[in-house]
């Protein structure tokens, strides 16, 4: 009777942290097959949704372990322009070669992530206040530096065919090539969150980083690259953009701190930290993107999409934590008995 | 005699100007559990988190089996043998059990860049210490520690601890938020655990629980030891009075006892 059959069973999956998201996902699926016809089904139709939630899952996902961490890095929204601008500026500006502007732009996502991490851990700020400070911070920088090296706002980018394939093209003149990015995200960080120790000390850290600590786990080291790693994913959102664009704008990212965290919440993940899944964050950001695009397949007006995220997100957190209730209450000699 | 397997001698902690504790002396051997009982306000937390490292002595020595140790982290601590569990047991309710056992020290499988936390191995060994110590209901590892009872989660911990190779178990209030079923487990555990060889370093201020482990209780009364004595040595009435400053209460009683035989047996009347 020590052995539980680790085989298949509904229960197990209703426990699971992206219980609540996979029912949400279905449901809007669902709607929007319903009243957006069939072109919203359609092979363009599911095109236009997964080239947004590519690119917000790409930010959606470290921001999602940062979470589950117990932090929060809301500077992404300066850092996919300023992604952008700095690929544009070297390479497009100056005429370096685009290599040089995509390892600077990464180079300066992971250098505010640096600053992000270490802010963090010497100040003991909050990390939403910090972040919050950085955001302001670099989308003056960006805007500042780019009218005093350009002379303009929004810079023009031609990048080669190597980098347009790799970055910026349509598969089948309708899937972003970051689709491809994203799924090859996804699964690295599922890996490191849910298959490698590195997993195992961030949900430690985001339940108490002070017993995390005393058990040996480096959280300082992992803040820092968890911080870094949202840097680096918010830069490189931005310079495929512009690649795909052929041109970066100084504000163009905003709208992603948002989006991102409720794309990180709607897919299960606890706000205070300590629970969540990788599986969760992407069926989040698919349910986001669906909501956001699929408005434009019915007839309803489009201003009405963010009255059906808001009232979303709120119904996928009190069904989070229905499913992490019964997650929680869950023992099996209760059946037994 | 061997030496003890923790000592303290004339250990000092002040904060700034304010002294927390004063001259606090104690040993414990193997095999021995060591009551330290004190009101709230004490000096017991400060008291433990010198043992777990978390705090340095301003004065004063901690030995452990005859050698003088100085811990800077409580990492230090937990390597030297010393494992405390606080209150709530598992701090991580929202982890598995065969996770939060493991938590920093994780088993893998695998090779390089490719090394599996292995789940099997780890929620295996983690029910497996856990029924050692007679929690048989927890049989399976993948369930999330906040689903456990508190007691069940105390043994956990402690379980955790010896698995570890703790010889120096500390156990802050194990029992304060435990009903008296789940209390008397965590005691029976505390038992298995002294059995087995720890010393166990016991913080209440439930002397019933205190009693019913103990073979050798501290009194801490304002940072200070106030009384030191063994196994049968005093009863329970003394025991508690001494914990809420002993003289002072029983002035109070005479106190409230003259008034009433002055009022014709009636309580004091407010305002009147």
């Amino acid at each position: 009777m020590n052995k539980q059959p680790s085989g298949f069973s509904v229960g197990s999956l209703l426990r699971r942290p992206e219980t609540g998201s996979f029912f949400g996902l279905v449901g809007v699926f669902v709607f929007f097959t319903i009243f957006g016809g069939e072109n919203f089904a359609s092979l363009t139709g599911s095109a236009s949704w997964l080239n947004v939630a590519a690119s917000l899952g790409i930010v959606a996902l470290p921001i999602g372990l940062l979470m589950i961490a117990g932090e929060l890095d809301i500077s992404i929204g300066s850092l996919i322009p300023a992604g952008s601008m700095t690929v544009a500026i070297i390479s497009g500006h100056y005429g370096a070669p685009i290599i040089v502007g995509i390892v600077a732009a990464l180079a300066l996502g992971a250098f505010v992530g640096f600053v992000n991490g270490m802010l963090v851990i010497r100040t003991a700020v909050p990390s939403f206040i910090v972040t919050l400070g950085t955001l302001f911070a670099v989308a003056g920088l960006v805007l500042g530096l780019s009218v005093i090296l350009t002379g303009t706002t929004s810079v023009a980018l031609k990048a080669g065919p190597e980098a347009k394939w790799l970055l910026g093209h349509f598969i089948g003149g309708a899937f972003q090539v970051t689709i491809f990015w994203w799924i090859g995200a996804a699964l690295l960080f599922g890996f490191l969150l849910h298959f490698s120790r590195f997993g195992n000390w961030i949900f430690a850290m985001g339940g108490d980083k002070v017993s995390a600590r005393n058990a040996g786990i480096p959280t300082e080291k992992l803040t820092i690259l968890l911080f870094m790693s949202s840097g680096v994913s918010a830069t490189f959102v931005g310079v495929s953009q512009a690649i795909l664009y052929n041109s970066a704008q100084v504000s163009a990212g905003q709208s992603y701190i948002f989006n991102a965290i409720i794309s990180v919440v709607v897919g299960g993940v606890l706000l205070t930290g300590g629970y969540g899944s990788v599986f969760g964050i992407v069926l989040g950001t698919l349910t986001f993107a669906i909501v956001n695009q699929g408005i434009y397949f019915t007839n309803f007006d489009a201003n009405w999409a963010s009255l059906i995220i808001g009232v979303l997100l709120l119904l996928a957190v009190l069904m989070n934590n229905t499913f992490r209730k019964l997650a929680l209450s869950y023992s099996p000699s209760k059946g037994k008995k | 005699m061997a030496s003890p397997l923790l000592k303290l001698t004339r250990v000092n902690k002040s904060f700034g100007p304010i002294d927390v504790l004063h001259e606090i002396s104690l040993e414990v051997n193997a095999g021995e559990v060591l009551c330290l009982l004190g009101d709230n306000g004490a000096g017991k937390s400060t008291l433990i988190k010198i043992l777990s490292g978390v705090h340095k002595p301003t004065s004063g020595t901690v030995e452990m089996s005859g050698s003088a140790v100085a811990f800077s982290s409580p990492r230090d601590a937990s390597d030297a043998g010393i494992a405390t569990v606080h209150q709530f047991g598992g701090t991580f309710p929202l982890m598995s059990i065969g996770r939060s056992f493991f938590v920093g020290v994780e088993p893998t499988k695998g090779w390089g860049p490719f090394k599996f936390f292995d789940r099997n191995k780890a929620n295996e060994i983690a029910v497996k210490a856990v029924q050692d110590f007679g929690i048989t209901r927890i049989d399976d590892g993948d369930r999330l520690v906040g689903g456990l009872s508190g007691g069940e989660r105390q043994a956990l911990a402690i379980a955790r601890a010896v698995h570890f190779g703790a010889r120096v178990l500390i156990l802050d209030e194990p029992t304060a938020a435990l009903g008296v079923k789940q209390a008397s487990h965590v005691l029976r555990i505390v038992n298995q655990a002294k059995k087995r060889g720890l010393a166990v370093v016991f913080i209440t201020h439930q002397v019933t629980h205190a009693m019913a482990v103990g073979d050798h209780f501290a009194v801490l009364i304002r940072g200070a030891i106030a009384a030191d004595f063994k196994k049968g040595q005093k009863s329970r009435e003394e025991i508690t009075d001494l914990m809420a400053g002993g003289e002072q209460m029983a002035e109070l009683e005479a106190e409230v006892q003259s008034y009433m035989s002055a009022h014709d047996g009636h309580p004091p009347t407010i305002g009147g």
